[in-house]
């Protein structure tokens, strides 16, 4: 008799077990859903959510259903390394993230040693110089970014001294540095030089101090929220622009914080969701759909990241392996009529460096205005 | 010259504000032994209020600023003292501490969770403009904060010293159990207290939150600040709490400007530091003695 009504059970039993048992493919997130760049960190994960709800509705990669976990690692670097064992030890297929700098600094040799390919939003130009052939943006680091606006100061707006404001990370360093190394190259004059700190509320010192440089025009280079802050206190101080900046002052956040305060600034952006191209229409259409927000580029960024992870897998590897998928990514460009949810045409280098057309855009009541279309570097 | 005034006035106006998160710390220490350390989230709620008001609610700013405000002094002034200061001041005041800051924390945790990590857009008091006063060129955002800090200090001073309800509450301040011997409501002016505080920190967030956009992490650095303010001006002194929020207010923007961002919060500390050394009572309080 109890034999009897052991059986039943001992079936149910095997039965659960081999329905959890069913393969998911684990994909982790690992990246800033709070702190001081929650609002990339929030974009990127919410591109890489549509994309994972996108692929699994539609059968998933080879059959697999995608598993996304997220880790936050509130843009601290100690956090980010724990959060990032913690993504580690669940074994995931790829990583996404972080999108914060120093925390891909801080994280990218945990997961160089487990041999986890990583797609990274980070921007730092330094990060595909340090060795780790697991590592791919996916956007411009700054070496590329910021030639391209360099040249717009010299050629567009002529201006022959530039007040520059930035924020003390990585980030912020790495692109100030790059940008001082172009502007030397064009015989372009750095009358101030204001270092401000992540997370920083109150830029009014900063801006008198740009105010008394009197620049040819002032260029902006901080997170969102910081560059929103300082527009809003540029404006509100009478500091005469130009404004100038690389992706961040452009952004979509930016414009939704500074209101019409971001009204006039320009720059090189990377990418956008107001390129003029009908695939990025149609995602930004469906992010907003599925969000109630319009993305910026790191939403764009962790859609595209998801998506170049699944081309790779079925396309090129027709399995799941790690090594292979980071051996394949270095050199590999994807185009739209290959994979259309890459939505622009990409390539990867040997050292995951990322490259693309790009875009120099102006803010006009409210809205990027893409004013010119840049070419790949590779072409 | 002119960039001189143009910080002064900007670190005034900011320093106004920490005044009226000061006083908020002082009142409540005053009438009732209260460390609020949950008072820097006290200032970043209101604006979530007036932000909900706005967005889930559909009314325009004003409106939503009149709600925000009421929602304010019930919640953080009569709901506070109901169910969390009550219930803990009977321990001491070592618990009611623990508590405020177990507040913080919950109250920072909410706000994240419920309604977003993200910073978000408030709506200005006043144009982005600049007016020109005897040739230098000041924000106006900064010059309404600053007269509206003003008017609200100058306000609270009349309440406090040329109302009947005011007296009683300083009495209240002084010695409660004299003050009931002389049929002083004490319970009540306690919670007034406790309202007005409810009042002020919606006050300061209205006037803070536009510049500094809306974010749950507002609180932390506001609280600070606003306690350093309370300590260097005297803990026990209304116009202590004022000269301490002006002092920080102008120490951090020059400080700011002409040694470095990254250090600026080191000057007020050191003058923090300074006066509990050396006049520990703060640069306006007064020397209070304790029979053991």
């Amino acid at each position: 008799m109890r034999g009897m009504k052991l059986g039943p059970v001992v079936s149910a039993l095997l039965l659960m077990a081999g329905a959890a048992g069913a393969a998911d493919v684990k994909l982790a997130y690992v990246g800033e859903i709070s702190g001081s760049i929650a609002v990339s960190g929030g974009n990127f994960r919410d591109g890489v959510i549509l994309a994972v709800e996108e692929i699994n509705a539609a059968g998933g990669i080879l059959k697999e259903k995608i598993a996304l976990s997220q880790l936050d690692t509130q843009t601290n670097p100690g956090v980010a390394r724990s959060q990032m064992q913690k993504a580690i030890d669940g074994e995931p297929y790829v990583v996404l993230g972080p999108i914060f700098s120093g925390n891909v600094k801080a994280t990218m040799q945990l997961l160089q040693q487990a041999e986890i390919p990583h797609l990274i939003g980070g921007e730092a130009g330094e990060l595909t110089t340090l060795g780790d052939r697991f590592l791919f943006r996916t956007s411009f680091g700054q070496q590329i970014g910021m030639p391209k606006i360099a040249n717009f100061i010299r050629d567009e707006l002529k201006a022959k001294t530039i007040a520059l404001i930035w924020v003390n990370n990585d980030f912020g360093k790495g692109g100030r540095d790059n940008l001082m190394k172009q502007l030397a190259e064009r015989n372009i004059k750095l009358v101030a030089d204001v270092s401000t700190e992540s997370g920083q509320v109150d830029f009014a010192a900063d801006v008198v101090k740009l105010k008394a440089a009197n620049a040819d025009a002032v260029f902006v280079y901080s997170n969102e929220e910081e560059c929103a802050r300082i527009m809003r206190e540029a404006r509100k101080q009478g500091l005469k622009g130009p404004f100038v900046g690389d992706t961040t002052l452009l952004s979509q956040k930016t414009i939704e914080l500074a209101g019409d305060a971001a009204n006039g600034v320009m720059g090189h952006v990377g990418l956008t969701a107001d390129a003029p191209i009908p695939a990025v229409a149609e995602f930004t259409a469906r992010f907003q759909k599925r969000f109630n927000y319009k993305p910026d580029h790191n939403g764009i960024k962790g859609y595209t990241a998801v998506y170049a992870v699944k081309y790779v897998t079925e396309k090129k590897l027709g399995k799941f392996d790690r090594k292979a998928l980071a051996q394949v990514m270095h050199g590999l460009t994807i185009a739209p009529k290959d994979e259309p949810a890459i939505l622009i045409e990409t390539t990867w280098d040997n050292v995951g460096e990322i490259d693309r057309i790009s875009f120099l855009a102006e803010v006009v009541n409210g809205q990027q205005k893409i004013t010119k279309i840049l070419p790949k570097l590779g072409k | 010259m002119a960039d001189i005034l143009q910080l002064l006035v900007a670190g005034l106006a900011t320093g106004a504000i920490y005044a009226l998160v000061a006083i908020g710390f002082t009142l409540l220490w005053q009438t009732s032994q209260t460390i609020n350390f949950a008072q820097g989230e006290f200032v970043m709620l209101p604006a979530f209020f007036v932000l909900i008001a706005m967005s889930y609610f559909g009314l325009s700013f004003w409106p939503a600023v009149a709600v925000g405000t009421l929602v304010s002094i019930i919640v953080l002034g009569a709901l506070f003292k109901r169910l969390v200061v009550d219930p803990m001041i009977r321990h001491g005041v070592l618990p009611l501490v623990i508590a405020t800051i177990g507040l913080a924390i919950l109250m920072k945790e909410a706000v994240r969770e419920f309604y977003g990590a993200d910073a978000q857009p408030f709506p200005p008091l006043a144009a982005d403009i600049n007016v020109t006063i005897l040739g230098v060129a000041f924000a106006m955002q900064s010059l309404v904060v600053l007269a509206i800090g003003i008017a609200a200090v100058v306000a609270l001073q009349l309440f406090l010293n040329r109302t009947r309800t005011g007296r009683c509450m300083q009495a209240t301040a002084q010695n409660p159990t004299a003050a009931r011997l002389l049929g002083i409501p004490v319970e009540r002016m306690i919670l007034y207290t406790f309202l007005i505080n409810g009042a002020l920190v919606a006050l300061a967030s209205i006037l803070i939150t536009p510049i500094y956009l809306a974010k749950f992490t507002n609180g932390e650095w506001l609280g600070l600040y606003a306690f350093i303010a309370a300590i260097v001006g005297g803990f026990n002194q209304v116009r202590g709490a004022i000269a301490g929020g002006l002092l920080l207010g102008v120490v951090d923007n020059f400080a700011a400007a002409y040694l470095s961002s990254q250090y600026r919060m080191a000057l007020p500390l050191l003058i923090l530091i300074v006066v509990i050394l050396f006049r520990p009572q703060g640069l306006l309080g007064r020397i209070e003695e304790r029979t053991v």
